[in-house]
């Protein structure tokens, strides 16, 4: 235990300590994570494999603070996050956690900018201020010409650039990923991936991905297997 | 190319699979039923106070009856007829006798107050007085509860309405007329006629009460035949000795409820179309729903090679099953809160109150089931042109 | 304010869908606001009686008369400062439904009782010099296209003249104005003395007085006094504050107000249902996006905010239309062409209009809204 504090005190951002996720399915239960350690230093770009249903996407809404472990501790940036209320979990969320999903999620009845936008909403920045940093974080991704676009008369890749745009434009502690390229075409997949490294080298973003795609983990800096809530640095057969 | 079988084939399929997905839609389809059962049932409802007006009025008549009053007045209350017109009007030709007595009753009308039930505040009820003649000339008349008044005493008889709507006059209670005190001795009916919101008394005990002296208001006679009354009307009106015109039953009553008529039904409509307007919008929203909710599934049929006219038609023949459903609801639930319902209220041309029952008529009720299904019409007309235009390609992808 | 742009991009995502629900929102507004304007004219002129009159009558009823000479014993009653008569001619001008009230007074002592009855000095002096002068309201003077100077012949139901004729001819030498909201502009006013002369019978009998009293919180006394002064005569009085009596008049009509209430209340909760469908439809079909909300951290309650908001913005657009759409055609002229003695929205009732919009919003968009709030995003999001 020691150890492991130190350690994190040293570079752990996030510490996850035998936690698991009691679902209830009829009568029975079913434990997904079956107290699994996690460290995560700051800086690492980690890609989470495994089969479906092996837990990733769980273990990912806990870490990214969606939901609470049945049983054990996590920590973000020296913060005990299982134990917050749902008020100040969101709170939390949007100081610390970007979000990329598999289906982009953006609003239909945004343009691009503002739904670039809206997680600033939550702060006290100015609207000027919102409107310049929701520009920048968009010529981040490379998508400043398509500003005051509406998601659908965007492609996929460009969907998903929003995503992340809106994901990084709090600049999160955390950058969390689940299947970002899931729904993508190589080409638009490369591109995406790309932003991904660019952000993980150049601007040192701490980054959790989830996939499928052994192509997508090649690019992270560790990667993991998870299966039946057990953690590996190969796949299981 | 598509035969007539064929179409009906397809409507059905579609109507059968649009159906089944009705449970998916039971919010918005239940506000579309409840929805178009409010404004059918304030439509039935209101409409049926002008409906139980005019019924009252209607049952007041008789065929053969006629009422004489003084040229130039609309009622009893403002007209005035002396004894020797009396006379003249009850000797006129066509007036129905019997034993040789003319049945021809001379009435007086007056108002008293009386605290109607409810709003405990006065209103004018009829005090009506009578000759031996009139219990031949109205018919209907028949004594329910208790016994008529004696001839000659300061007796009073009370109509149902009247005992029902306003506060003292069950039987043994004493209402005081002209500072004396006159017992309730009976309670009487008249075919839900407008006597019925009335008092009745014996007119030679009114008069001197009133200071009358020998004059009455009206005369109501009975005729020989229903055929007798031009006659009747002609030897009056040209009778240089009297100043008085002649109508029968049916028109007197219904110049009477005229405007009250004419008021509620105008006001009633009104109502009923606003109300039916924003019905519309509910149908149209409810339907425009139904119709995006299934906008794949419509395509996928008319991929399929299912023509858009059956798709229109499905579509408003959903609507109009939900409005039908709606305006059954609506009237059935106005016909069970409102049909028979009593009340009361001030006939302008009388200036007294006039009792009656709402009358959720049947033609009310088809009515009101009618304006539902036009509700539904339009209501489902627009969404079904949408689900038929829509490209399949676009509606295909859509989720 | 920043939200505002969401929740407005949201009202616009099913456009025909908020379009027909504001109709159908602006629809029940708009019969409620029609709809208290009705009950108001039926319920005449209660709400702007004056609370230092009374009416005295006859004990048995209205439609008998009372002796002129009750006048001047009324006046010598200690707290009574004047007594006015007032006689029902019931008369009829061209056609039975062109019904007002016409009415023969002492054209000095009634101005002076009614203040709210508003006439140029130059009309009012007129009208005491001219024998055959009559007075009527804007209203009824609008409705008939009657200006001064106008000969207007009313016929008697009532009271016939000394030669046998109906026909009463009159001058029409000013147009009043009310003071206030609700005066009721449909009167037609002529000189007793005209009248008392002219008519074949009842000479020195009137229909009612109107008595205006010193101190209104003692009307009750003073009622009582009146009457006792006349008890035990061949013509007793039933005296009452002047609102009473019209209270009572508008009773006998029926309970209006509670019909009117009913339709609205029946309106309302159709309306209730429209409304809260579409918001709980808006909700159904945005779980995902609902959740996407709180996952980049907008709080339950942030969300249940903006489920409401929504509600709030399509009731409060569609009930501020309806209520002003009411009041623009209520202002444009009664529907029965001048048979309401008064047409207009009472300020209390456009107030409980307002309230209303603010608790249908609210029970519209409630329970949709704390669904939404009540979102587990993980659950939500796996959909």
């Amino acid at each position: 235990m020691n150890e492991t504090v130190e350690d994190g005190a040293v570079s752990g951002l996030v510490a996850v300590r035998g936690v698991d996720k009691v679902f209830k399915r009829g009568s029975e239960e079913i434990h997904v994570l079956g107290g699994l350690d996690l460290d995560i230093p700051e800086g690492e770009f980690l890609a989470l494999m495994g089969p479906s249903g092996s837990g990733k996407s769980t273990l990912l809404n806990l870490i990214g603070g969606l939901d609470r472990p049945s049983q054990g501790t996590i920590e973000v940036a020296d913060e005990r996050i299982d134990n917050l209320s749902n008020r100040k979990l969101a709170a939390w969320r949007a100081r610390h956690i970007g979000l990329v999903f598999q289906f982009y999620n953006l609003m239909p009845v945004l343009s691009a900018r503002r739904n670039v936008e809206l997680p600033l909403l939550l702060t006290h920045l100015s609207r000027s201020e919102r409107r310049k940093r929701a520009e920048i974080a968009l010529d981040i991704v490379g998508l400043s010409h398509r500003m005051s676009h509406f998601p659908r008369t965007l492609s996929g890749g460009e969907q998903q650039r929003v995503g992340i745009a809106r994901a990084i434009v709090t600049d999160p502690t955390l950058l969390l990923c689940d299947e970002p390229t899931g729904d993508l075409d190589r080409t638009s997949s490369g591109e995406i991936l790309d932003l991904l490294q660019a952000l993980n080298r150049e601007q040192g973003k701490t980054i959790v991905m989830v996939t499928h795609d052994m192509h997508a983990a090649e690019r992270a800096s560790r990667t993991l297997f998870l299966d039946k809530g057990r953690l590996s640095l190969e796949p299981s057969v | 190319m598509a035969g007539p079988f064929n179409w009906l084939a397809q409507i059905l399929s579609i109507a059968v699979f649009n159906l089944r997905t009705l449970p998916q839609r039971v919010g918005s389809s239940l506000t579309a039923i409840f929805g178009i059962a409010g404004v059918v049932a304030v439509m039935v409802g209101v409409l049926s106070i002008a409906q139980g007006i005019m019924r009252t009025m209607e049952r007041s008549a008789s065929p053969e009856n006629v009422v004489v009053l003084r040229s130039g007045a609309n009622s009893e209350m403002m007209s005035i007829l002396m004894g020797d017109d009396v006379r003249f009007v009850s000797e006129a030709p066509g007036v129905a006798r019997e034993d040789g007595d003319a049945l021809a009753s001379p009435e007086l009308y007056v108002i008293i107050d009386r605290v109607k039930k409810g709003s405990g505040t006065d209103a004018n009820v009829p005090l009506r007085g009578i000759t031996p003649p009139a219990l031949e000339v109205h018919k209907d008349f028949r004594i329910l509860e208790g016994r008529m008044f004696e001839w000659g005493l300061n007796e009073v008889v009370v109509g149902v309405g009247a005992r029902g709507e306003f506060e003292g006059l069950e039987v043994g209670d004493v209402i005081e007329v002209a500072r004396e005190n006159w017992p309730v001795v009976g309670v009487f009916d008249a075919n839900g006629g407008i006597a019925e919101a009335e008092i009745w008394v014996d007119a030679a005990v009114l008069q001197p009460a009133y200071q009358r002296g020998n004059s009455f208001q009206s005369v109501y006679a009975r005729l020989e035949s229903p055929d007798a009354f031009q006659a009747f009307k002609d030897a009056l009106t040209s009778d240089p000795r009297l100043n008085v015109k002649a109508m029968r039953e049916a028109d007197y009553y219904a110049e009477q409820s005229g405007t009250l008529y004419t008021l509620i039904t105008t006001l009633g409509t009104l109502i009923a179309v606003i109300m039916g307007l924003g019905a519309v919008f509910g149908a149209l929203n409810t339907m425009y729903t139904a119709v995006a909710s299934r906008a794949r599934e419509i395509a996928t049929l008319r991929a399929l090679g299912f023509h858009s006219g059956p798709v229109v038609v499905s579509v408003l023949l959903e609507s109009v099953l939900l409005a039908l459903l709606g305006g059954v609801i609506g009237a059935l639930l106005a016909w069970w809160a409102f049909d028979g319902f009593s009340a009361a209220t001030l006939n302008w041309s009388s200036f007294s109150q006039l009792t009656f029952a709402f009358d959720v008529s049947f033609a009310l009720l088809v009515n009101g089931i009618v304006f539902a299904l036009i509700i539904g019409l339009v209501g489902g007309l627009f969404p079904a042109l949408r689900a038929a235009r829509m490209p399949i390609a676009n509606a295909l992808r859509e989720q | 304010m920043k939200y505002a742009l969401l929740v407005w991009s949201n009202l616009k995502r099913k456009k025909t869908r908020t379009v027909l629900t504001v109709l159908s929102i602006l629809v029940a507004f708009l019969l409620f606001g029609l709809l208290g304007a009705i009950r108001q004219s039926f319920s005449q002129g209660v709400d702007v009686a004056g609370v230092d009159r009374l009416i005295v009558r006859h004990k048995v009823t209205l439609a008998q008369l009372l002796p002129s000479a009750y006048e001047a014993r009324i006046e010598q009653i200690t707290g009574v400062e004047e007594a006015v008569a007032q006689t029902w001619f019931g008369g009829i001008y061209q056609k039975p439904s062109n019904f007002f009230a016409q009415l023969p007074v002492e054209p000095a002592e009634f101005l002076d009782m009614y203040p709210e009855i508003l006439l140029s000095d130059e009309e009012r002096d007129t009208w005491l010099r001219t024998r055959t002068g009559a007075i009527a309201g804007r209203s009824i003077a609008e409705r008939f296209g009657w200006s001064i100077g106008d000969r207007i012949p009313i016929n008697a139901t009532i009271w016939t003249r000394k030669d046998g004729s109906q026909t009463w001819d009159f001058e029409l030498v000013g147009i009043y104005d009310g003071a206030k909201k609700g005066t009721d502009e449909t009167q037609f006013l002529f000189h007793y003395d005209y009248f008392d002369e002219g008519r074949r019978f009842g000479q020195g009998m009137i229909g009612w007085y109107v008595v205006r009293i010193a101190d209104p919180e003692r009307a009750a006394e003073v009622s009582a006094m009146i009457d006792s002064e006349f008890a035990n005569s061949p013509t007793e009085t039933k005296s009452e504050p002047e609102g009473a009596f019209l209270q009572a008049f508008a009773n006998q009509i029926g309970d209006v107000g509670f019909i009117m209430t009913s339709i609205v209340a029946a309106v309302f909760f159709t309306i209730l249902l429209v409304a809260g469908n579409t918001m709980a439809y808006a909700v159904r079909e945005r779980t995902n996006e609902l959740a996407v909300l709180k996952a980049i951290g907008f709080t339950d309650r942030g969300v249940l905010g903006l489920v409401l908001a929504e509600s709030f913005v399509l009731v409060i657009i569609g009930g501020g239309a309806g209520l002003a759409l009411a009041w623009l055609l209520v202002s444009l002229g009664d529907p029965t062409n001048g048979m309401l003695p008064s047409y207009f929205i009472p300020t209390r009732d456009m107030v409980i209009g307002v309230v209303l919009i603010f608790v249908m919003a609210f029970v519209a968009g409630i329970l949709p809204a704390v669904q939404a709030g009540r979102l587990r995003v993980a659950d939500a999001l796996r959909r």
